[in-house]
């Protein structure tokens, strides 16, 4: 009976540890006095069960790409340039390669010198021009292309969470993912589309020259002077919808997002709110040589590739900063304002995958899930104790023991409790009472064929262990295997259908043995036993 | 002793009724499969397909006919409007195309459409889940993936721990990957894998004379088919939450199968000369029969719970396992043995025997 004792104590210890584990989780417990005490914290809720939104973006790496090799090649042009060597402007040919034409081929030796600089490059290929032109074909390497995919995604990661930190958002997740996608989880949120706005749009701030000579006309149909580009330009409708004005830009860009250091909403004399950006030092001296030179010309203010504004310069603007007008709604301007103070995203993102959960919705889950629960609970209970008398309480108790060490469990590992989570929790209620009823089915047998009460409830526990835990194998190898292929909600219910019949193992086949011989202990071993 | 459902004498002839239940289970999976082929595979929710599903619940008496009437007149691309839940709920699933238009989109305009034409009744927009094609894709090829894998893992689990021939089992593993990686160069769909894949491992399991797993995968697929066929003809959708109560199911439908086999096993060591297997077999189902029906009535009894007070998200889920775990019991007292029966006692046994 020394065994006795020591497996009771195992099993109080575990019991205690559930116990702990899982108070913390019933609403309201964790002010009381015991609840300060207690370690763990309350178990997560999965995003369908709180409400919130769950999006995964994709990160469009192709254009991260081509942005990355035409700076690269902008940036060669410029130091050709400050050698004396002329070169056109480089083309981006496809996401790994790009084009430089070389205006004298007989600065060739001191071109290839200046390329070699540039280690992420190779010479693919050159090919003699007419007009002592020549052509340079260069390729980056599968390592800088790694690199620059990695960073691309820290920095686009870097700035969504700067977004969201901005928009105020409580405990977000966000986390990479394989092929280039993002999983972006948003507890609570009542304005899911505003979420997915702000944090969807790249909010690449540019400011570039309008050319007012060009033909318009033209323009749309494709004819462009070199260095030119068409665009758009934006206004407000009263339906709230935008206007969209054709309009010719110069193609470079004279000032970036990348100078802004503050960005903040602003009313003009007439209560419109209009955003106000600061650049840094180095941003300010450009933009005050930029309006030194430009003054009655017209510049535009470009975001991700639409003009906004097109003001003229009046005069010198010094003090570095500079409004964005576009009549916007004082939510616009808002989310406007803490887009371009987190920063652009390196690279354009799409909305792949989007869940959101309305909170009432959630709360609505989980009470239908306790409601389940408790019935399911009470019809399996009374069932059993009506079929099995005395050890049917006993598999009722380990029942309720059970149940606490899942949620302790799912405490304890800091596992997230989902929709589907809850049911594998209230399937487990079911299953669960499997190993007892084939024991009690065994120890039934037994009694039949003469056996003592002691004996028999001995045979049953050791023949009907080993098959309990073979036949639980074939459900954990499918609860695995979910955990590995499954997403979100799905996952939970992996987790807790595996916690769950590994807990029931523990306590139908060891806790309920110990019951079973305290209360064989008790009696005289002749008297019957209710089963 | 307290009550007893099956009485200890209980001696039903199940392996003499098996022509009757392979009647009946050929009808059913006929039946659902003639489902799949008329509807042309099985019915893919938003996780598998891609789109947009909008759940709105109304506070007032409506039908589906009223909100299909109602958000008709917006142009959403691929509209359909289906009830969700029970019928006293008023909650409806608005399902449409993802591309071309965004969730603000589409969320406005079911709001307006709502709110016009449903003379000021109240509503909520509960739910709205958009899924673009690419994930799409890439669920769908996971969650095969995932059948596929358990059905591996459980065959070799199953002919290891029957048969004790871990090494059979290992070479079968090898076998399996190999063919299956073989046609997997030849770019064939995932869904195809899976059946080239059964039909390999069910053909293995023959040659080597791995009963027991014969008789257990068979089952399984049996359970799988049945459920998929019902889903079918019932005009459910398969989303992920399904998928993973499919491999529930085989989980649930193994753990019973195991059980029966464990016993088979236990008396066939133990048998006298002049028994046959069939009444071993039969014995066996007997012992056991109380446990099959005590656990699958405990377990019902939670799913049903879940089916009828679980709400709408969950309900197809639970209608799944409903379906599973009735057919699970059922298939391991009357295919899983008949098919051990089928083909007699495997090698192992016969050197027992001997």
């Amino acid at each position: 009976m020394q065994s006795l004792r020591w497996r009771a104590v195992t099993a109080l210890v575990v019991l205690v540890l559930g116990l702990a584990y899982m108070l913390p989780s019933i609403p309201g417990f964790k002010e009381s006095a015991i609840g300060k005490i207690l370690p763990g914290d309350s178990i997560n809720l999965g995003l369908d069960l709180k409400g919130g939104i769950n999006l995964t973006l994709g990160v469009d790496m192709d254009t991260a790409m081509d942005n990355n090799l035409a700076r690269l090649g902008d940036d060669l042009k410029a130091v050709a340039r400050d050698k004396e060597i002329f070169v056109l402007r480089p083309n981006v040919l496809n996401e790994s390669q790009i084009e430089v034409v070389l205006l004298k081929s007989e600065q060739k030796e001191a071109f290839e010198k200046v390329i070699t600089d540039y280690t992420q490059f190779t010479i693919e290929d050159t090919k003699i021009m007419d007009g002592g032109k020549e052509e340079y074909i260069l390729s980056i390497s599968p390592q800088y292309r790694s690199d620059i995919e990695k960073l691309t995604m820290e920095q686009a990661i870097k700035t969504i969470r700067n977004r969201i930190d901005q928009f105020g958002v409580a405990e977000p997740d966000i986390r990479r993912q394989q092929d280039n996608r993002i999983q972006v989880q948003l507890p609570g949120l009542q304005d899911p589309e505003r979420a997915i706005k702000i944090i969807g749009q790249t909010a690449h701030l540019e400011f570039k020259m309008v050319d007012d000579t060009a033909d318009i006309a033209k323009a749309k149909k494709g004819i462009l002077a070199p260095g030119r580009e068409l665009s758009v330009l934006l206004k407000k409708l009263p339906s709230g919808d935008y206007a969209e004005t054709p309009i010719v830009l110069k193609r470079d860009a004279v000032l970036t997002g990348e100078y802004v250091t503050d960005a903040k909403v602003l009313l003009d004399n007439w209560n419109a709110p209009y955003v106000s950006i600061t650049f840094n030092a180095r941003g300010g001296s450009i933009f005050t040589n930029l309006t030194t030179d430009n003054v009655n010309k017209r510049m535009a203010i470009v975001l991700d590739g639409k003009v906004y504004s097109a003001p003229v310069i009046q005069e010198r603007i010094s003090g570095g900063r500079a409004s964005i007008t576009g009549q916007f709604s004082r939510e616009e301007a808002r989310d406007l304002a803490v887009v371009l103070r987190a920063g652009s995203l390196p690279a354009p993102v799409e909305i792949l995958e989007q869940r959101s959960v309305g909170p009432s919705l959630g709360q609505e889950s989980i009470d239908n899930g306790i409601m389940s629960a408790f019935i399911g609970m009470a019809m399996v209970l009374c069932f059993m104790a009506i079929y099995y008398g005395f050890a049917g309480l006993v598999a009722d108790v380990v029942l309720c023991i059970n149940i606490m060490l899942i949620m302790g469990g799912l405490a304890a590992f800091g596992a997230t409790l989902t929709l589907p989570g809850i049911a594998g929790i209230i399937l487990t209620i079911g299953m669960a009472v499997d190993a007892n009823v084939i024991i009690f089915e065994r120890i039934r047998e037994e009694l039949r064929r003469g056996l003592s009460a002691s004996q028999a409830v001995a045979e049953g526990y050791g023949r009907a262990t080993l098959t309990i835990l073979d036949a639980n194998v074939t459900t954990v190898i499918a609860a695995v295997i979910l955990y590995q292929f499954g997403t979100g909600p799905v996952r939970g219910f992996a987790v807790t259908l595996t916690l769950g019949i590994i807990t029931s193992m523990f306590t139908a086949i060891f806790v309920s043995r110990i019951l079973f011989d305290l209360y064989l202990k008790s009696r005289s071993d002749s008297a019957k036993l209710s089963i | 002793m307290g009550l007893q459902i099956i009485k200890p004498d209980t001696k039903i002839d199940f392996i003499g009724l098996r022509k009757i239940a392979f009647a009946i289970s050929a009808v059913i999976i006929l039946a659902g499969l003639g489902s799949l082929l008329i509807k042309g595979g099985p019915k893919y929710g938003i996780d598998f397909a891609g789109g947009m599903i909008v759940q709105v619940k109304i506070d007032k008496n409506t039908d589906v006919e009223m909100v299909k009437d109602a958000v008709s007149g917006v142009k959403l691309p691929g509209l359909v409007v289906q009830t969700l839940g029970l019928d006293g709920d008023h909650e409806y699933l608005i399902r449409t195309s993802s591309s071309n238009i965004t969730s603000e989109d589409v969320r406005n305009k079911v709001t307006s459409a709502l709110s016009s034409n449903l003379d000021g009744a109240h509503f909520e927009i509960q739910r709205l889940e958009m899924v673009g094609p690419k994930v799409g894709a890439d669920l769908r090829t996971k969650a095969l993936e995932a059948l596929f894998y358990a059905v591996l893992l459980i065959a070799v689990y199953i002919s290891g721990r029957f048969e004790q021939r871990w090494t059979v089992a290992g070479v079968m593993a090898a076998a399996l990957g190999f063919g299956v990686y073989g046609i997997g160069l030849l770019g064939v769909e995932m869904g195809w894998l899976i059946i080239a894949a059964l039909v390999i491992t069910v053909g293995l399991c023959w040659y080597l004379k791995l009963n027991y797993a014969l008789g257990a995968v068979a089952a399984l697929i049996h359970d799988v088919t049945i459920t998929v066929g019902i889903f079918s003809i019932l005009g459910k959708e398969f989303d992920l939450t399904i998928i993973a109560a499919l491999l529930t199911i085989i989980g649930y439908s193994l753990n019973d199968t195991i059980i029966v086999f464990d016993r088979i096993r236990e008396n066939n060591n133990a048998r006298k000369g002049n028994t046959t297997f069939a009444s071993v077999i039969n014995t066996a189902i007997n012992q056991t029969l109380s446990r099959t029906i005590m656990t699958s009535v405990t377990t019902l009894l939670v799913v049903f719970c879940l089916f009828v007070l679980g709400g709408s998200v969950i309900h197809d889920f639970a209608l799944a396992l409903l379906i599973g775990v009735g057919v699970g019991t059922y298939s391991s007292i009357f295919v899983a043995s008949p098919i051990l029966l089928g083909f007699g006692p495997s090698a192992k046994e016969m050197e027992v025997e001997a």
